[in-house]
């Protein structure tokens, strides 16, 4: 039976930046075609902000102009569901609503699957259900998403090795500790990814860092916390704290589980370590200023020492 | 050693039954936490992370007054989202000022359990049993239940009452009363006296009268401080109000009733959106169909899942033609601000009586 081609939308924003590689080789195993949405930028954060009500954080509005921009162009939009993905560990919450407010916020549809490891839904069970919905048998999703997966993994352990050989330079090394969809992002983390090169610095990466070794690190600081993804954060601090000279912690405005983690950070790790909130209306000039401050004072110290 | 004195954190009347629990279980003394004042969140504000919610400011203003009053055990409890996490970093922020306690998180992966709690317990009296223990659990369960039926009732017709304030005098006497309690045929005894007692207050309830329920975060819900009193404000409108959230609710009916929320939410919610947010979502559309006048969602500031929600809630309202008037509480909230919106929203939905 001759399948019609259907294009598969995906919004370059929040979990995109943790699974795009697996979405990427999953949808290609199975022969849809994906569409992206470009880069986040001042018009994308408009609509966006027009959509989602004035409390919501930085990086949800921007998804949400994402999602925007896809609607015309694609048949489906990827919108996954993601509460926990380990037993008693969960997400923020707003990517527990993130499908039913983009169901209500546009019309159109949207493809999606659900991980709820506490309900006994992992990661696998989640793809093949997808995969179902879009009229591929049990084992044609199983299939793809083994072989997603294992692209996926092998693309973590290329990134971790690049970012091993940064850590050997004799630059400044410093750490941007954030979510992923942070850090990468254009508008959030762009302008100070551009301060830090402007300067001369090697960037870390917290959403890089060995599983098998960080694994756990978290609980040495903070044993109950249970968000996954800021645990990763945590992880990749205390993984990284003797080979780097200071950290960066960006946070979107408001940010729910960071604005309490990031307190536990700052309280007990033992480095130079700066909070930068972003929100909509931070200016890049006030940026560069309390960056370079930053480093001027690590600067200072490794004189000292 | 030191005496050890207990204290927790403020929500609503509700210090009356979790102190006559750990009354009873263990012979400690347990403090009576200054009540909420300005000054409390002042202390909160001033030693809390920058944008945390508002639950987690209130709870660490009460935890610096207990201890500058010679508390030495602190007990916090932890729900779904935030919450849970609370206890950790009070905590270390009650230590990094220099206090010397105890503390105890009642939470275990976030949730509230009865294993926990009585593990809890257990260090502080390690000659409790097991059977006291969940003896004195159900009466505390009970009296919660007692308390929450009769504030439905208040709720109700508080705003027609022709003595003012005597409802509220008669809930302190029965409060005090309850404190006293002595088993279960005594709890009921005393329920259904100050029921009687209650129905008995003269109302002046006209048969038809404005209708409002109130949605929202839990802890601004019930915490009359920190949504400045808004449902007194709205009872001398005469308005007659119904919520769902209560600790009763909270605690043991919700579990039963996730399956049947989220048939009522239909196409608006697929799956929970994270704490209380579709719970809300299906009161909503419960009440709308009821035929109240208007809603009431009420959140403190940075309150994540109520956001998700208020985004549903939208087209809900929109749907339903039903309207919703949204407050966010924070530490700089004016009394003025409230009353101005809330005397407009009773007017417009006045009006909309009329036609």
């Amino acid at each position: 039976m001759e399948r019609e081609a259907i294009a598969v939308g995906i919004p370059k924003a929040l979990l995109y930046y943790n699974y795009h590689v697996l979405w990427e080789h999953f949808f290609y195993v199975l022969g849809i075609d994906l569409v992206y949405s470009k880069a986040s930028d001042k018009e994308i954060l408009e609509n966006g902000k027009s959509y989602a009500i004035d409390e919501a954080c930085l990086a949800l509005k921007m998804y949400l102009g994402h999602v925007y921009y896809l609607l015309d162009k694609v048949d489906y939009i990827l919108v996954p569901r993601i509460v926990s993905l380990r037993k008693h560990e969960k997400t923020c919450t707003n990517f527990y609503a993130l499908y039913d407010i983009v169901n209500n916020l546009f019309k159109t549809k949207i493809i999606h699957y659900n991980i709820d490891a506490d309900s006994h839904i992992n990661e696998r069970k989640a793809f093949i259900k997808m995969g179902k919905e879009l009229g591929f048998s049990r084992t044609t999703s199983a299939y793809a998403y083994k072989k997603a997966k294992r692209v996926a993994k092998r693309n973590a352990r290329h990134r971790l090795i690049k970012q091993s050989k940064l850590l050997e330079s004799p630059k400044m090394k410093i750490l941007l500790a954030g979510h992923p969809y942070n850090l990468h992002d254009n508008l959030i983390g762009g302008p100070i990814v551009n301060i830090l090169n402007k300067l001369d610095i090697e960037i870390i990466y917290s959403d890089i860092y060995d599983d098998n070794e960080g694994k756990d690190k978290y609980k040495s600081i903070t044993p109950h916390l249970y968000w996954t993804y800021n645990q990763d954060i945590i992880n990749a601090i205390l993984y990284y704290q003797d080979k780097i000279d200071g950290v960066i912690m960006v946070t979107s405005f408001p940010c729910g589980p960071d604005s309490l983690t990031n307190e536990m950070c700052i309280r007990k790790i033992n480095k130079p370590i700066i909070n930068l909130i972003i929100d909509e209306l931070s200016s890049e000039v006030g940026l560069e200023t309390r960056i370079e401050s930053f480093v001027d004072i690590i600067k200072a110290r490794l004189n000292h020492e | 050693m030191n005496k050890k004195i207990i204290a927790f954190p403020h929500l609503a009347n509700y210090h009356v039954p979790i102190e006559y629990l750990l009354k009873h279980l263990i012979d400690c003394e347990v403090m009576k936490v200054p009540p909420i004042t300005k000054r409390t969140i002042d202390l909160g504000s001033k030693y809390s992370p920058e944008f945390v919610c508002m639950p987690f400011k209130y709870n660490l203003g009460n935890f610096i007054e207990a201890l500058e009053l010679g508390a030495n055990v602190l007990m916090q409890a932890g729900g779904g989202c935030r919450y849970g996490y609370y206890a950790e970093v009070q905590k270390q922020i009650l230590e990094d000022l220099g206090y010397n306690f105890e503390f105890y998180a009642l939470v275990e992966s976030d949730k509230i359990a009865i294993m926990t709690i009585y593990k809890v317990l257990k260090s502080l009296n390690p000659k409790l049993k097991m059977f006291k223990y969940l003896y004195y659990l159900a009466i505390t369960f009970k009296m919660i239940h007692y308390m929450d039926k009769i504030d439905v009732y208040i709720r109700k017709n508080i705003g027609f009452e022709v003595i003012s304030n005597s409802f509220d005098n008669l809930l302190k006497e029965m409060l005090k009363e309850f404190s006293k309690t002595k088993g279960f045929f005594h709890l009921a005894k005393i329920y259904r006296k100050y029921f009687r007692l209650f129905r008995k207050i003269e109302i002046n309830k006209p048969k038809k009268v404005l209708k409002i329920g109130i949605i929202g975060e839990l802890y601004d819900i019930m915490e009359p401080f920190s949504n400045h009193n808004l449902e007194k404000m709205l009872a001398k409108m005469n308005v007659e109000i119904n919520r769902y959230t209560n600790v009763t609710y909270l605690v043991i009916t919700k579990r039963f009733k996730i399956k049947k929320m989220l048939k009522t939410c239909g196409k608006y919610c697929k799956y929970p959106i994270g704490a209380d947010g579709m719970d809300n979502v299906a009161n909503a559309i419960t009440l709308a169909l009821e035929g109240y006048d208007g809603l009431i969602h009420i959140k403190p500031f940075g309150c994540t899942p109520e956001i998700g929600a208020m985004h549903i809630l939208n087209k809900v309202s929109e749907d339903y033609k039903i309207p919703i008037l949204y407050f966010t509480f924070d530490a700089q909230t004016s009394i003025e601000g409230i009353r101005t919106r809330l005397e407009a929203f009773y007017d417009m939905i006045k009006m909309r009586r009329s036609k």
